[in-house]
């Protein structure tokens, strides 16, 4: 593999007696689009600002394109930030905040006007180049802080929450428009975000964290359908998590789970004992409901309990004898789906899922 | 009495109090001082009048402002001392206000309370001590003679450094006064500012000092005015300090003022003096206000 572009080694970061990010390493190729994924005050920020060069690590080096950032100042680091606030210079014009960077490169003004022209075509604000910056919507505010990150082509941008202030219609139409810009650039991206959806359709890989620490680095389909552990696939997505015994280990998995009140089967993990306890954990859009008893293994009875109509699909929960919840998430395939639906309150029901479905979690 | 006290009557009573305040306090008293730069001296009591054997509008008041050099001079003195006693402190206040926005938020509460401290104490006792530290035989006066002794030749020595009754007093005691009145308001405009924004600064390559100028400087701009504002407006009708400190042969006009009121009884004179004051110091500030005002307009508009 060649040098990655970035590579993080052993961080912690200590902000007094509390650790904000907490032996962290991880490496990011080239042209990647990485994500930091958590919830607020996991040390996805901290990590950020560290690559940045505005805090610096307490333990551990950061490497960028082989070079070691220890002792370079942000102003010489071939990184550039776009911020969760955009933190536009409000007594500047669109023009001048994108130009700005370019003061320190050694251009002709001719040329430093067309690499302003260049970035404010490739967001379009190209109309808005003399407006200042609370003269502008949101949206457009966002496209001025990427381009202004964008406009002294750094190696590296980092992306903190760059989604998280506008509207959910702009939200995904930015989103598209942040991956092609990505994609014709060919500039790293590392976004931080607590959004998962964003995580998900925007990276390459996500690195999920929790309280300081990396818990999972993977692709978003890998950590959504393999998570590692219990945090992680509830914190992708929703998901039905019960304890559960192994009791026989053959091409898949036989556990025990009480909350069931029966055995189920699941998919072959390494590692694992018979006797040992796991955690089995099932995504609510893997299960398939049926209204008459099926025959089979895997098969849960229940009654319908609660349901939540969402338009283009349905939450269903399931009341199993034990008292048990299960979510169940089902598109809505028919039109008239609301009147005709798959189950309705109180019906009782039967619930089947492929074995290969669910996971066991050790930890 | 119910038509007024309803709750709009209320609002008005309120927004209506300052404006009542300045017309009885400052308007009314103001356009008397106007009508007196007219008058005539008399030795009557009051020692002016119109009318009778002297002019309705007698302008030999304003016409002597431009023709005795007293006026001129005492004029020049007092911008030039306010303006140097404005730079002095905008060159001192301006690092502590921005000192103060950077220091932790317990500190902070601390030093700004440090910065009023001084009001604290009677201002005539403070001028009081000015006078005793630069006095011909006080300690200070003599460490600073004696350190200038020792640094050069014999021929250049002094028995002291002449620091009483000089502008450099003045100014000096002057900016000792104003500082707080400088600090206060950028400190207030600087604490606004989004701290992002100079790490955004940073981060498109800029040292810490093309941050200061290109982000930080720009915005305190306000703050800057306000402050200069503040100290230049009172420093150049101050009239305690040049007494006390000042150099009596170049009075400042605070001091001609008080002179023509009271050891010349000539109140047109006095008047018409106060009169030129107000407009060289209201002018500029309406021209800024004004353009200021259509700068926004424009803005809004765009």
């Amino acid at each position: 593999m060649t040098e990655p572009l970035v590579r993080i080694e052993g961080v912690s970061k200590s902000f007094g007696t509390f650790q904000a990010v907490k032996n962290v390493s991880l490496e990011v190729a080239k042209g990647e689009i990485f994500s930091l994924l958590g919830g607020s005050g996991c040390g996805k920020t901290t990590l950020l600002r560290m690559l940045a060069g505005f805090e610096a690590p307490t333990v551990g080096k950061i490497f960028i394109d082989g070079v070691d950032m220890s002792a370079v100042p942000p102003w010489e680091r071939p990184v550039h930030m776009m911020f969760q606030s955009y933190a536009l210079f409000p007594h500047m014009s669109v023009e001048k905040n994108v130009g700005y960077g370019l003061k320190h490169e050694k251009m002709s003004a001719a040329e430093r006007q067309d690499r302003v022209r260049q970035m404010l075509d490739l967001v379009q604000l190209t109309p808005f180049a003399t407006r200042k910056p609370h003269q502008i919507s949101g949206g457009q505010r966002q496209r001025v802080a990427l381009a202004r990150a964008l406009a002294r082509q750094p190696k590296l941008l980092l992306l903190d929450e760059p989604l998280a202030a506008l509207d959910k219609k702009l939200r995904e139409h930015t989103q598209f428009e942040l991956m092609s810009i990505q994609e014709r650039t060919g500039v790293t991206f590392i976004v931080v975000t607590h959004d998962q959806e964003e995580a998900m359709t925007l990276s390459d890989r996500i690195a999920v964290m929790d309280q300081g620490v990396v818990r999972q680095i993977g692709k978003p389909g890998a950590v959504y359908e393999f998570p590692n552990s219990r945090f992680v696939a509830n914190f992708l997505g929703s998901i039905n998590a019960w304890e559960a015994k192994v009791v026989s280990i053959g091409e898949v998995i036989t556990v025990d789970v009480p909350a069931l009140g029966q055995q189920v089967q699941a998919r072959f993990i390494q590692g694992l004992a018979v006797g040992q306890t796991v955690t089995l954990a099932l995504r609510p859009e893997k299960i398939t409901i049926h209204r008459s008893p099926v025959e089979g293994v895997n098969v849960i009875a229940g009654e319908v309990k609660d349901l939540a109509y969402f338009g283009k699909d349905s939450l269903y929960r399931i009341a199993l004898p034990s008292g048990q919840l299960v979510s169940v998430h089902a598109v809505n395939a028919n039109r008239g789906a609301e009147e005709d639906r798959l189950a309705d309150w109180y019906d009782k029901v039967w619930l089947t899922y492929p074995p290969a479905s669910a996971i066991l979690l050790v930890e | 009495m119910g038509r007024w006290f309803h709750r709009r009557g209320w609002s008005d009573i309120i927004i209506g109090a300052p404006y009542v305040w300045l017309l009885v306090f400052f308007l009314i008293p103001f356009l008397i001082v106007v009508a007196m730069s007219f008058a005539t001296r008399t030795s009557t009591a009051p020692p002016f009048g119109y009318g009778g054997e002297n002019p309705l509008f007698n302008l030999a008041g304003y016409a002597r402002l431009f023709t005795d050099a007293l006026y001129i001079r005492a004029f020049v003195t007092s911008l030039i001392n306010a303006a140097v006693a404005m730079v002095l402190c905008l060159a001192v206040g301006y690092p502590m206000a921005l000192g103060l926005t950077r220091v932790e938020k317990g500190w902070r509460n601390i030093l700004l309370m440090l910065v009023i401290l001084p009001f604290w104490t009677s201002f005539l006792l403070r001028v009081y001590a000015w006078m005793g530290l630069m006095g011909a035989n006080s300690w200070f006066n003599r460490l600073i003679s004696g350190a200038w002794n020792w640094l050069v030749p014999q021929a250049w020595a002094v028995t002291s450094v002449p620091l009483m009754h000089t502008n450099f007093a003045v100014v000096l005691v002057m900016v000792y006064t104003y500082l707080p009145f400088m600090i206060l308001p950028l400190y207030a405009n600087l604490e606004r500012l989004d701290p992002t924004l100079d790490e955004a600064a940073m981060d498109l390559g800029s040292r810490p000092f093309a941050v200061f100028r290109d982000v930080t400087l720009p915005q305190s701009i306000p703050g800057i005015i306000a402050g200069g504002m503040l100290v230049f407006i009172p420093a150049a009708g101050e009239l305690v300090i040049p007494t006390l400190v000042g150099d009596s042969s170049s009075p400042m006009i605070g001091r001609v003022i008080s002179d023509e009121f009271a050891s010349a009884r000539d109140w047109p004179m006095a008047s018409s003096v106060a009169v030129a004051l107000l407009i060289l110091m209201v002018g500029p500030m309406m021209v800024y206000s004004h353009f200021e005002a259509r700068a926004q307009t424009k803005e809004k508009s765009e």
